[in-house]
């Protein structure tokens, strides 16, 4: 009975990429972590005898992987579909020299935007670079599709990319595990050959016929690929489908004839020509753009999808069942579907008690009288007295109230160039840039070089947590702990902003109210550039959490200064102020022990409940 | 079982993604094709939590379609009322009955449905509603983070699997010092459901 699970498994999409990356020997692996992608990297860091690193961000992981491939080893990049915008100038080169060793980058997509700033589909990318792209539609495909992708890579001198989206890679299906790790692997080694790696015009130009005929290569192996598969049924409807939408469309039309792909670019024209000659009528499912639906359209083909699929956001057995209906496919009209019931509380995210980054925030709405943009005045757009860009990550979260300390969120990055734009094109108002440090070592770093170099008199706060928090606590250049769990070289954030020239430099405890509103203060006071870094440990893994905060109910005015922080330990019941112990994070915080005007907040009496 | 849908649902930080595994475990043990997705969105903590279990010879889509699960596993009351919309009509609800108030009541602004208004939701769906006091039968015990174990133990009624397969899948998740006390945990839910059975 439990015998089943000896040989099988329910492993995510992610674990199953890792441990069919494991599996096709690859010798170094390298990311940026980003939902929904992070546990790829994170499993097979697990794994001892290969390399596997967080890169400080997307365009590196690449380049570390394309460089380790070129000594002939096999190596992996993987990223969410936003990381691929960071890494494109890595991969497009990546595409133009091709490789020696097999080269995967897993791009995990976001349909519906569950942890995202937009909505994508990468597999634009693969067409744009003129490489292929293969989509599983469950765990077992997932570790099954990575030796393909190794072997392709090899045999066509191509890098590969396999498409995942979210419910791929975040569900978790039954997998036989048929593989094991190679015995043997080839050494790394790197031979001169600057016609191929040294991307000069000259041996650009030369690149580029044999990408033109790489891809008419890849076109023919995809027509006999096993990749590729008519699953036959009714002669009535026909189904081009792939990835997750391949388990919808199957779960709706039982009696429909399939075309299964695994390979999505390049297509396999002849085999495509075939299918859609043997059914009634062609419909294409596919999750967010008509990235087949065009392409087949292009061959002249009538095909539908798009009329009634939707193109926006996550698919499912519903949204395809109630499309068909809609269009005809199906007999009846969609149904009246349950809905959530009204009027109950919602539980957003949220920064957790003892979150180092409220304080900070805290600071920057009183300062900056950020409750002001919250009262209703007719329509008239309202000028923040202090403008604050922002970045990716936890902190994000500040943008909600009470705090609603953040005017923008692009991109990684992107809040200290912002800022500068906005100091540059001549705002009244002080500027201030906040930026967590996995983030400003991804891409802060160069935005800061500008800023200093262009003399923009705005205020970067770093805010240092010591960890990337928002994707579960990965290491990163600032801890000085690699993925693998071995002790490097700490990147001291304080003297990276003083060997860019930053003259104005304050570091603070992000628990210490008074000190972070004097830094505010005197770094928004001065006609220069100046940086802030806030620094204190992410809550979940701070290890001070100890004598729980209470408020003295007879002291307490209920001013509600308090619940200005946010934080959810701090509560309203019935008219009264209270601390839930077990949330509050105690000593490792104190911060509305510090801000409460009556001094009526303290650590809890010892033995009281 | 021909199949069986179960959303699971609960606070980040209440165990639910775990349960959800340890159920998947137990129907694969036994031969059944399972899929699962667990939707947590943005943030570490404190966040509604829903995992999608799915349980049948052959699973196609790991997402359960609203008003077709067969059972709704809930660990915290509010989160039990506000995805009783998946549940199929004359489904089973199993909620433990406990409260986590989100940061809108706290603040005062917004108020925690009382448990008629929690009964009257699911109502709606089923009659067939298992109030379990899971949270303080496990602080009796000895140990609050038992309170999953225990209401596996009374979804375990519902589902045509072995005892032995549950216990030793359940082993599997925990550390050899907390094993006795999660079984007697499993034990007290399971005999707190005395008609437990599918329909």
């Amino acid at each position: 009975m439990t015998n089943n699970l000896e040989n099988q498994k329910l492993l995510s999409g992610n674990e199953a990429f890792a441990l069919g990356a494991y599996h096709s020997g690859v010798k170094v692996a390298a990311a940026y972590p980003g939902t929904p992608s992070t546990e790829i990297l994170e499993t097979i860091s697990q794994f001892k005898d290969l390399h596997a690193e967080w890169a400080t961000n997307e365009k590196v992981a690449m380049e570390v992987a394309l460089g380790a491939c070129y000594t002939g080893v096999r190596a992996m990049a993987s990223m969410k579909h936003v990381g691929l915008n960071v890494a494109s100038d890595a991969f497009m080169a990546a595409a133009t020299t091709g490789v020696k060793g097999g080269l995967v980058i897993v791009s995990a997509d976001d349909p519906g935007i569950a942890s995202s700033q937009n909505e994508q589909d990468n597999r634009h990318y693969a067409k744009l670079a003129k490489i292929p792209v293969l989509e599983p539609s469950d765990s077992q495909e997932a570790y099954d599709l990575m030796a393909y992708a190794f072997d392709l890579s090899e045999k066509y001198d191509t890098p590969v990319m396999v498409r995942t989206t979210t419910r791929i890679s975040h569900s978790k299906s039954v997998v036989k595990i048929s593989g094991k790790r190679p015995e043997s692997f080839p050494k790394a080694a790197f031979y001169y050959n600057i016609a191929k790696f040294v991307m000069l015009p000259v041996n650009a130009r030369t690149q580029r016929p044999k990408i033109e005929k790489r891809l008419v290569d890849l076109a023919e192996y995809a027509e006999t690929t096993p990749l590729n598969q008519v699953i036959p049924g009714g002669t009535e409807l026909g189904i081009v489908t792939s990835g997750i939408s391949y388990q919808y469309a199957c779960e709706v039309f039982p009696k429909a004839s399939f075309l299964k792909l695994g390979m999505t670019y390049p297509l396999p024209k002849k085999l495509i020509r075939d299918f859609a000659g043997k059914v009634k009528k062609l419909i294409v499912i596919e999750e967010l753009d008509p990235f087949l639906e065009d392409n087949i359209k292009a061959m002249g083909i009538t095909v539908s999808g798009k009329e009634f699929i939707p193109r926006i956001g996550e698919l499912s057995a519903r949204v395809v069942n109630d499309a068909a209906l809609s269009a005809g496919l199906l007999a009846g009209t969609p149904p009246t579907r349950a809905a959530e019931p009204p009027g109950l509380p919602r539980r957003p995210p949220l920064l957790c008690p003892g979150c180092p980054h409220a304080s900070m925030f805290f600071t920057l709405s009183t300062i900056g009288q950020r409750a002001k943009l919250l009262e209703s005045k007719d329509n008239e757009p309202k000028e923040p007295e202090l403008v604050i860009t922002g970045d990716i990550g936890c902190y994000t979260l500040a943008t909600y109230p009470p705090l609603n300390a953040m005017d923008t969120t692009a991109c990684m990055g992107a809040s200290i160039g912002q800022a500068v734009g906005m100091a540059k094109a001549g705002v009244t108002k002080k500027v201030v840039a906040v930026i967590g440090d996995s983030t400003f070592l991804h891409s802060g770093i160069t935005g800061l070089v500008n800023a200093v170099y262009n003399q923009a008199a705005i205020t970067i706060i770093i805010l240092d947590n010591g960890t990337t928090a928002m994707t579960g606590h990965q290491e990163h250049p600032g801890t000085g702990i690699s993925a693998q769990g071995i002790q490097t070289t700490a990147v001291s954030l304080e003297n990276l902003v003083r060997g860019i020239g930053v003259k104005n430099l304050r570091v603070v405890d992000a628990f210490d109210v008074k000190a972070l509103r004097t830094a505010v203060k005197e770094s928004l006071a001065g006609k220069d550039l100046s940086v802030i870094i806030s620094r204190g440990a992410c809550a979940v893994l701070s290890k001070q959490k100890v004598n729980p905060r209470v408020i003295d109910v007879e002291i307490c005015n209920t001013c509600g200064a308090c619940l200005r922080i946010g934080c959810p330990a701090i509560q309203k019941v019935d008219g009264k102020i209270c601390i839930d112990t077990v949330l509050c994070a105690g000593n490792a915080c104190t911060v509305c022990q510090q801000i409460c005007p009556k001094q009526a907040i303290a650590p809890q009496a010892k033995g009281a409940k | 079982m021909k199949k069986l849908d179960l959303l699971i649902t609960g606070v980040g930080g209440q165990g639910v993604v775990l349960a959800s595994d340890i159920i998947g475990d137990t129907a694969l043990a036994e031969g059944y094709d399972v899929k699962k997705t667990d939707t947590l969105g943005m943030a570490q903590r404190g966040g509604s939590v829903i995992s999608n279990l799915r349980i049948a010879p052959r699973v196609w889509s790991p997402l359960i379609t609203e008003g077709e699960a067969d059972v709704l596993f809930a660990f915290e009351k509010l989160e039990a009322a506000r995805w009783s919309y998946y549940l199929k009509p004359g489904g089973i609800a199993i909620v433990n009955n406990h409260a986590l108030p989100p940061l809108a009541v706290s603040l005062g602004k917004a108020s925690y449905p009382p448990d008629k208004d929690v009964m009257n939701i699911l109502k709606q769906r089923t009659d067939r509603i298992y109030f379990i006091d899971g949270t303080r039968m496990a602080r009796e015990l000895g140990n609050l983070r038992t309170v999953n174990i225990l209401m596996l133990g009374c979804l375990s009624r519902f589902m045509p699997l072995k005892l032995e397969t549950w216990k030793e899948i359940i082993a599997r998740y925990l550390p050899e010092k907390l094993r006795a006390i999660n079984m007697t945990a499993f034990d007290m839910g399971r005999k707190e459901v005395k008609d437990g059975h599918l329909g």
